[in-house]
């Protein structure tokens, strides 16, 4: 027995030497590029005038290629709907969990209480800064989701309501889609953010629709964080 | 700079497949995949850095006008913002299809699932 498993140790480590020299190689010869390639040059140079907005990765995202973040959020949805449904089938009846566990503490709970807001406040600034600063759809969707977790760390016994979450997440998908088919109409094309004015330069309310995009990306994000959370939560032996 | 970073990023990657090649426990092994994505994160990231530029923001520090030569490469920047979510949402399937497994066999451990073995 134990001699098989000092073989298997020695087979892994012999494949992980092997990739370990590929790494290395490419490691040893990496020579970072003096000047940006003609994509990224591409989108430095045009990105202030196309879209208006001032964090570059963020117009890459929504814009240039929103069509990929589109689907994106459609791998999200898929995940969420796949966990909900292979955990859904040991879901504990009504009202059967929680009772077991003990009670989370004063401080968690107070601390809960008094975070809670703060937490979906920064959630929110994260998402609808997002063409400003570092941030956006994604991050802010995943703070919101973290408040979520606290809440349900503070009182496990705590449901969320199932018919809420699902409705804001397909609400907020269906507004995504419909954006980008109004871009189709009235811009340039598919999620083109030039639907609205682009607006004064480093404001708050400009860079189009990007804002508006990234807060239902941030809502539709939060919404699929939290039905994982809450099928993760739900089952009997929770 | 970068190099470290980078070779910070390879160094995650082999552990990451170590731990989840060596671990007999479903769990660990799903910790291992989760390092190895966050190396292939970081190295990613590094590949897009270059040395003396600024983040791709468009503010005081980067005038439009010089952003090609000020910025870094904004690209692998967005491409691990999408790694990063995707890598989540594996993550979340294989606890999920961990729970299933340990719901139908009573354990986590890997050597108890014999059907696919040869």
């Amino acid at each position: 027995m134990n001699t098989r498993f000092s073989i298997r140790h020695a087979a892994v480590l012999g494949l992980l030497a092997l990739l370990g020299l590929a790494f290395w190689t490419l490691l040893a010869g990496y020579t970072p590029d003096a000047e940006l390639n003609r994509t990224a040059a591409y989108y430095a140079e045009n990105t202030a005038r196309e879209t208006g907005a001032q964090n570059i990765v963020t117009a890459i995202i929504v814009t240039y290629r929103g069509l990929d973040t589109l689907g994106e959020v459609t791998v999200l949805f898929l995940t969420a709907a796949i966990v909900a449904l292979v955990l859904g089938q040991s879901k504990a009846p009504r009202g059967g969990t929680g009772s077991g566990f003990l009670p989370s503490g004063e401080l968690l709970t107070t601390g809960t209480r008094m975070l809670l807001p703060i937490i979906l406040l920064f959630g929110a600034y994260v998402a609808l800064n997002g063409h400003l600063t570092p941030g956006g759809g994604f991050q802010g969707g995943a703070i919101l989701a973290s408040g979520m977790l606290l809440m349900l760390l503070a009182d496990p016994a705590r449901r969320f309501g199932h018919r809420l979450i699902a409705r804001v997440e397909s609400v907020s998908g269906l507004a995504y889609v419909a954006i980008g088919v109004l871009g189709v109409a009235l811009a340039g094309g598919f999620l083109d953010n030039r639907i609205l004015p682009l607006g004064e330069f480093g404001a708050i309310l400009s860079a189009g629709a990007i804002p508006l995009i990234y807060a239902l990306v941030g809502l539709k994000v939060g919404a699929e964080f939290s039905s994982m959370l809450e099928s993760l939560e739900e089952t009997e032996d929770s | 700079m970068h190099l470290v970073a980078m070779a910070a990023g390879f160094a995650l990657i082999l552990m990451g497949l170590f731990a989840a090649l060596t671990h007999r426990n479903i769990l660990r092994m799903i910790v291992g995949f989760t390092l190895a994505n966050t190396g292939v994160h970081v190295v990613l990231v590094s590949v897009g850095y270059m040395p003396g530029r600024a983040a791709p923001i468009l503010d005081d520090a980067v005038p439009v006008a010089e952003a090609a030569a000020r910025i870094i490469d904004p690209v692998p920047q967005a491409l691990v913002l999408t790694a990063i979510v995707i890598g989540l949402g594996i993550t979340a399937l294989m606890l999920a299809y961990a729970y299933r497994l340990f719901r139908a066999r009573g354990s986590l451990d890997i050597a108890d699932y014999t059907e696919l073995k040869w």
